[in-house]
């Protein structure tokens, strides 16, 4: 288990006082000090690990978010934001010593701009609510992951969140225009706007993805598109991975970019089926969902290309939506893969890390030897379109060590996508997870270069510390120069 | 006189940077030099010139992905591209000729440090959006890689971000990794004639609400055209130009439609911005605008400072040439008809040294956020060395 910071006892001695200082700014049921209460909020989507907060606190109105960074800033209090708190990497773990700042109450979607192509949202409006604020204008909002009906804007652009739609339509930084953001000390901040590039340094995309570490946000101008005319998929079964890796590689060479396109291991698939019964083929080991949607005379001539690629890599099975029931059965064994192997296993902790996709039958086959290495099964569902893969490791948090076991297994996996040339994360965070393998992927310079743009937002490093960064430095100590001088390899900088 | 310093690897990049911090002796950073005349001039002791960081260094057409020196030159990339069917999506567009030079001069360092884009910007993304990962050396000398080189990553902050439109104030890119996409198969132009720029817009936003994937979307006011492209497999091009054709018979304006090679040629006018080229004199301002407000704006300021122009991505774009008569080149009079008609930002794309010196060529911010973006500055170049007061 990761360690966090060590709480700070002067601060946690003043709670009751900090309540108190808190009570005098928010309305009474917005700050929550009660033990029982608190309990709620103790862990986020990583629940393998919980930490009761000091206070939590609801504000209702952006200049109350202000108020309270204003007060935390002066009086060196920490700060938690939290959105639904879906997390899956302890993005909103909250804090012995801190203060965790709920934005459950901005709920409204402030407007809709047709003309535009946008709309304004608070950061609590679910990311369904804002399709569903649209869809009946026809249009829609292309981010979507699979925790989209509960997880919140706000916190979608916290982790820079995907979905199995984002090889096409791109992630939550390609497709916000606006922010509203509170700093540290309580400044509040207007980014972009209903226009296209912000103005300088682009700041919404480093805040996009920075975790809670930068500020909170508090309004998010979100772009809507046109939803697709139409949408049609092809489920596929290959007698091996490679030859279901061979297809996807092949229809991307063939310049087709699909709006989805999953693949599922053969345990996944048994673990799937035996759930929601989708009718998926239980004699292949990989299985491959490819949606094609936008106009119906392109997705018409791209599922016949497809399926002529899919036969040509060697499925062995290969079926063709003809209706939204059976495109939407197709999906309904992949969106329930996760509840479906929890099904098969008391506990299953899921990973996250990229790969460039041709080595995903090398990535694949070491993962089954680790698997047996540890003693724990693994099925796999990968978004292939964009080399994203979630391993799904099983194991009993019962019995003593298997957590443990879980957890030194995932990070081997993470470790191995780095050695292949991949990432750590494609789409859930660093957070508190992955944090102390950040140096598998960057050097200390790399990550000190990372800690000077949070300095430039928080210097004193009140927003939630602890996460993404192995290392705590202290701004003041990275601001100074440490230049070499006289050891220079140019004396004097010759003329070239 | 300046000096010249031209690495020719990653580590004497970094050696030289450092000297240069320890020095406090600032430089100007080039790849090809295409767009130097653009910002406020500088007047640097050292011209930091990466031509030699050239060459591409990975490209796996499967996955997606190119990895090159930042000096790369943008036309070896988009030549490597075409031979793959592939293509640079955010459609870089090239400043050469509009700031008198040549054309097809600028390097992908160049093009993702101004955070170029083209026409298809509203659907595919400006720079911003296609750069993977990158190394790069700050002003304190030190080497620093961020990103990755796979399409989805989210592993830390997200740096690329931070460098695209930076112009070279904050690091020295020495390699980078971009996103490549699959190039169209067919593109078809339709063409609507004799459009005011409010019947454009309003052509313009039909046709982008509605589910017939347009890419481009312009007007061309010295035509008299409104342009709207569709890309994409032949039979859906096909089947969308019928739609559109269908959707805007409203409009009452005489359509007619530009084949593949007729459509090339003018998006690559549209992209360059052909119609303001010329005369040179002139100021020329690239504004980013709301696009419900485009025509309002554009007829207070055709009614103010500007003189010619047109607008891209279906009225988020508006480009603009200004009369030479005004001395700030029209600055201050843009900035208080984007504040008052909806919002947006103007920056001073071309002008002369004294001018780009005397108006605030970037777009002027509150004070609260100007105060953060300096110390990202501090941080990243505390000496000041990189391109410092260019832009920052």
């Amino acid at each position: 288990m990761l360690r966090m910071p060590e709480p700070d006892a002067g601060v946690f001695a003043r709670r009751a006082q900090i309540a108190a200082d808190l009570r005098g700014m928010l309305p009474a049921e917005s700050v929550i000090a009660d033990e029982h209460e608190r309990r709620v909020y103790e862990s986020d989507g990583l629940t393998a690990y919980r930490q009761l907060p000091m206070i939590v606190v609801l504000p209702e109105t952006t200049a109350q978010v202000s108020q309270v960074l204003k007060y935390c800033h002066a009086n060196n209090v920490k700060i938690v934001p939290r959105g639904a708190g879906t997390s899956l990497s302890g993005g909103a773990l909250p804090l012995a010593d801190g203060i965790t700042l709920g934005l459950g109450k901005f709920k409204k979607v402030l407007e809709i701009d047709l003309p535009n192509r946008c709309a304004v949202v608070q950061p609590g409006v679910t990311n369904l609510g804002v399709t569903q604020a649209v869809q009946h204008l026809g249009f829609y909002y292309a981010p979507d992951p699979s925790s989209q009906i509960a997880c919140t804007i706000g916190g979608n652009v916290a982790e820079n969140s995907g979905g199995v739609h984002c090889l096409k339509y791109g992630t939550t930084t390609n497709n916000i225009l606006g922010l509203e953001m509170v700093l540290m000390d309580g400044e509040v901040i207007r980014i972009g706007g209903k226009h296209l590039d912000s103005e300088l340094y682009d700041l919404m995309g480093v805040i996009c993805g920075s975790e809670g570490l930068l500020g909170v946000i508090t309004e998010v101008t979100v772009r809507i598109l046109p939803r697709p005319a139409t949408a049609r998929a092809l489920l596929i079964g290959f007698p091996s991975n490679e030859s279901a890796g061979d297809c996807v590689a092949k229809i991307i060479g063939a310049g087709i970019i699909p709006g989805g396109m999953e693949m599922m291991d053969r345990p996944a698939i048994h673990a799937a089926e035996a759930f929601v019964h989708a009718g998926y083929p239980l004699d292949v080991e990989a299985l491959l969902i490819v949606e094609l949607d936008g106009p119906k005379a392109e997705v018409d001539e791209l599922i016949e290309r497809v399926r002529i690629i899919g036969e040509a890599a060697g499925s062995v099975s290969l079926r063709i939506s003809n209706s939204e029931a059976e495109r939407e059965n197709f999906w309904a064994g992949r969106k329930a893969a996760f509840p479906a192997v929890g099904r098969i296993s008391p506990d299953y902790y899921c990973m996250d890390g990229t790969i460039p996709r041709a080595a995903l039958p090398k990535v694949l086959n070491r993962m089954a030897e680790l698997s047996e290495k540890y003693g724990l099964r693994v099925a796999n569902v990968f978004h292939a379109g964009d080399g994203n893969l979630h391993p799904l490791i099983l194991y009993d948090a019962n019995i003593p060590g298997e957590l443990e076991r879980a957890e030194d297994f995932g990070a081997d996996i993470l470790r191995l996508c780095v050695d292949v040339g991949g990432v750590l994360t494609g789409e859930h965070g660093v957070g508190v997870e992955k944090r102390d393998l950040m140096p598998a992927m960057f050097s200390d310079d790399d990550l000190k270069h990372q800690i000077r743009l949070k300095c430039a937002f928080d210097p004193e490093q009140l927003l939630n510390p602890g996460k993404v960064f192995p290392t705590l430095h202290r701004c003041a100590e990275l601001g100074r120069m440490h230049i070499r001088a006289g050891q220079m390899p140019f004396p004097d900088l010759p003329r070239f | 006189m300046t000096t010249d310093l031209r690495p020719t690897d990653a580590s004497m990049l970094r050696d030289m940077v450092a000297m240069l911090a320890a020095r406090k002796a600032p430089a100007e950073i080039i790849g090809a030099g295409s767009k130097r005349q653009i910002g406020r001039p500088t007047n640097a002791e050292y011209l930091l010139d990466l031509s030699a960081l050239s060459g591409i260094r990975e490209y796996e057409p499967n996955e997606l992905v190119m990895t090159c020196g930042a000096g790369t030159p943008l036309w070896t990339i988009e030549s490597a591209l075409e031979s793959n069917n592939q293509q640079l999506a955010f459609e870089p567009m090239d400043y050469g000729p509009l700031l008198g030079g040549p054309a097809r001069r600028g390097t992908i360092g160049g093009a993702l440090s101004a955070n170029l884009s083209g026409p298809r910007r509203f659907k595919a993304g400006a720079a911003r959006d296609h750069f993977l990962g990158v190394e790069a050396v700050s002003g304190r000398g030190e080497t620093f890689k961020a990103g990755g080189k796979v399409v989805k990553n989210v592993t830390g902050y997200d740096m690329c971000k931070l460098l695209a439109g930076a112009w070279g104030t904050l690091a020295v890119m020495s390699e980078i990794t971009v996103k490549v996409l699959p190039a169209p198969e067919e593109t078809q132009t339709l063409v609507l004639h004799g459009q005011t720029v409010e019947q454009a817009v309003a052509a313009m936003t039909l046709a982008l609400q509605s589910p017939h994937e347009v890419s481009g979307a312009a007007w061309l006011p010295d035509a008299g055209e409104t342009l709207l492209r569709i890309e994409g497999f032949p039979e859906s091009v096909k089947a969308r130009v019928a739609a559109i054709r269908y959707l805007l018979a409203g409009q009452k304006a005489e359509q007619t439609l530009l084949d593949a090679g007729q459509s090339q040629a003018r998006w690559l006018q549209v992209r360059d911005v052909a119609p303001i080229h010329s005369p040179v004199d002139r100021p020329v301002w690239r504004l980013s605008v709301p696009p419900a407000s485009a025509p309002s704006a554009w007829r207070a300021l055709l009614e103010s400072v500007a003189v010619s122009g047109c607008l891209d991505w279906g009225g988020g774009l508006i480009w603009m040439a200004t009369d030479t008569s005004h001395a700030d080149g029209g600055a201050e009079t843009i900035r208080s008809v984007l504040a008052k008609e909806g919002g947006g930002h103007a920056t001073l794309i071309r002008g002369g040294v004294g001018l780009r010196a005397g108006v605030p060529v970037f777009p002027p911010m509150a004070a609260g956020l100007m105060a953060l973006q300096t110390r990202i500055k501090a941080n990243f170049d505390p000496s000041g060395v990189l391109n410092h007061g260019r832009m920052l």
